[in-house]
């Protein structure tokens, strides 16, 4: 029967088998072969996604769905947070550059910190709590409510239908939260610098935008797409292999949060190191 | 009488046995395990035109798998599978795919789309299947859909704020919005009080009589056999060990099927 494994099936069904067989079998549950066995599958799970996402039927009205969920639905959040951290930074750093006798350089300073660093970062994990947790529960939920196997018998294949569109919506949304918090950040700094002092409007952004180069701009966008990927990535194959009963859907939701969040630094760390190959 | 599901030697294949299979349903030593926990031992059982078979086995039998193994949700490790007439080893992975959308699958929860409202529970499977489909004759179906089950005031809430009968009745309707021929019913009454669970049994009898589909009905209840059943076969141990019609089973003198019927 192997060979009229229906194209929707899929490499789940065998791939839980496989897991089962594992840990009921001889291989010993040693944390170290379960993060083996973890890793190896979210890889094939992302193979998977680069192998359905240039298959027709295109899913675009779901996709657009997913995109006004998760991107407009976080705008107030990232919103407000982004413009506390920026109002927050200008005010804790200007003591410091105070020290320095170089408080004429904080707009210029925070916008670095915000632009690099800080506003993808923060948005990022924001993101992971809020879209990746979402994702991974209301999969799971699905998957132990057989919501995802009924799909399946109507021919529709899941795959496709939730998890392609929830990643790339998530992809795409992700720099644009980001765009927003950095322009509220900005705008959070400019409130910051003229809690003390007065700096107008046009003065500030003017240096806020000689201090800032392409180099520092362009990076710090393109790694974006690579963290809504990853959140939603981890996220959809928690919730799609989530374990049978209520408590899988609380346990994929967490673990959604918990790896996304991870996969934020790692990807952090790794654009780092490939931007400062680039700068000196 | 009750027949003990043992397969003489005269049970021996020729060729042509294993091309076609005169029943809606048959299946021919079926075999699924998950790592070393042997789920489907030996399953033989067919399926006749028009008949409610229903399949008795305690929670844990097997009986979902065996089912899912029907429509590809599981996939059988050995044995055959012939669905209305045709081993589907023989035949095209897409002409499989078309002999399964003739089934329907009523999920053991019901498998609500819990974001959707009834409206678009009812049109996915329309406009996933059948793409050239006006809005009117959606809009006629789902009506129709709904007045089968006795639902049409609830068009426009989602699933959560119906009650579990009547989730298990959009389910149903769900699934026969695409009248299919061969229903498949995953513990339909588990869950449900005493007097729904009735009504999803006449239910069920209804749809065999009024689309004269053929049906499994996969169960460990009792009252929703006795209403329903045509055949009885039971599942124990990864295997079907008896078969017969509800009074075989009633006046059986084997321990453990009596301490299944009665109750
Ligand atoms: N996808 C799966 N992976 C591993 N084990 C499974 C899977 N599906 C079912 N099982 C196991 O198969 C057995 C039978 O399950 P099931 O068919 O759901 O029983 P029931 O008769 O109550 O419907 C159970 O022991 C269950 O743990
Ligand atoms: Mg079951």
């Amino acid at each position: 029967m192997e060979k009229h494994i229906s194209h929707i099936a899929g490499n789940e069904n065998q791939m839980k088998e496989i897991t089962q067989g594992a840990s009921s079998g001889n291989f010993s549950n040693s944390i170290f072969k379960k993060f083996f066995l973890e890793v190896s599958m979210i890889t094939i799970f992302t193979l998977r996604f680069f192998k359905e996402v240039w298959k027709p039927p295109y899913e675009f009205n779901e996709l657009l769905r997913q995109s006004f969920l998760i991107g407009y639905k976080s705008f107030p959040l990232v919103g407000i947070t982004g413009f506390i951290i920026g109002l927050v930074l200008t005010v804790q750093s200007r003591p410091t550059l105070m020290k320095f006798g170089a408080v004429s350089l904080l707009p210029a300073m925070v916008a670095v910190s915000i632009i690099r660093e800080i506003g993808p970062a923060i948005t990022a994990l924001i993101f992971a709590g809020k879209v990746g947790s979402g994702i991974g529960a209301e999969l799971a939920s699905m998957k132990v409510t057989e919501q995802i196997d009924a799909m399946q018998v109507s021919w529709t294949n899941p795959f496709k239908y939730l998890v392609v569109t929830r990643v790339l919506s998530a992809t795409l949304m992700l720099p644009l939260l980001v765009v927003l918090a950095d322009a509220v950040g900005l705008f959070g700094a400019y409130v910051g610098v003229n809690l003390k002092g007065s700096v107008s409007f046009h003065l500030f952004f003017s240096q806020v935008f000689q201090s800032l180069e392409f180099k520092d701009v362009f990076p710090a966008f393109i790694k974006t797409f690579f963290f809504g990927f990853a959140i939603a990535i981890v996220g959809s194959y928690k919730g799609y292999n989530a374990n049978k009963g209520t408590e899988g859907v609380g346990k994929a939701a967490n673990s959604a949060v918990v790896f996304g969040s991870l996969m934020v630094f790692l990807i952090d760390v790794v654009a780092v190191q490939i931007t400062s190959l680039f700068e000196n | 009488m009750l027949n003990k599901l043992i397969f003489s030697e005269t049970d021996i294949k020729t060729e042509t046995d294993n091309l076609k299979s005169e029943y809606v349903l048959e299946m021919k030593h079926l075999k699924k395990s998950f790592g070393e926990n042997h789920v489907l031992q030996d399953i033989s059982l067919v399926l006749n035109k028009g008949e409610n078979l229903v399949i008795l086995g305690q929670s844990g039998s097997g009986k979902s798998v065996l089912i899912k193994c029907i429509v590809g949700l599981n996939e059988a490790d050995e044995g055959k599978l012939f669905i209305l007439g045709n081993n589907i080893e023989d035949i095209k992975a897409e002409e499989v795919i078309e002999l399964r959308k003739k089934i329907g699958f009523l999920f053991q929860s019901g498998a609500l789309y819990d974001s959707m409202t009834v409206r678009e529970n009812l049109e996915f499977p329309l406009r996933r299947q059948l793409h050239s489909l006006t809005k009117e004759t959606i809009n006629s179906l789902v009506s129709e859909a709904l007045e089968n089950v006795g639902l049409s005031d609830s068009i426009d809430i989602t699933p959560s704020e119906l009650s579990g009968g009547m989730r298990k009745r959009l389910g149903l309707a769900r699934t026969l919005i695409l009248k299919p021929e061969i229903m498949l019913y995953d513990e339909p009454t588990t869950g449900l009080d005493p007097i729904t669970s009735k009504e999803i049994s006449k239910l069920i009898v209804e749809v065999q009589k009024k689309y004269n589909t053929s049906s499994i009905i996969i169960t460990h209840d009792i009252e929703c056999t006795k209403l329903t059943a045509d055949r009885i076969i039971v599942l124990r141990n990864g295997i079907c060990e008896a078969e017969g019609s509800y009074s075989d089973f009633e006046n059986s003198e084997d321990e453990w099927i009596k301490s299944f019927f009665e109750k």
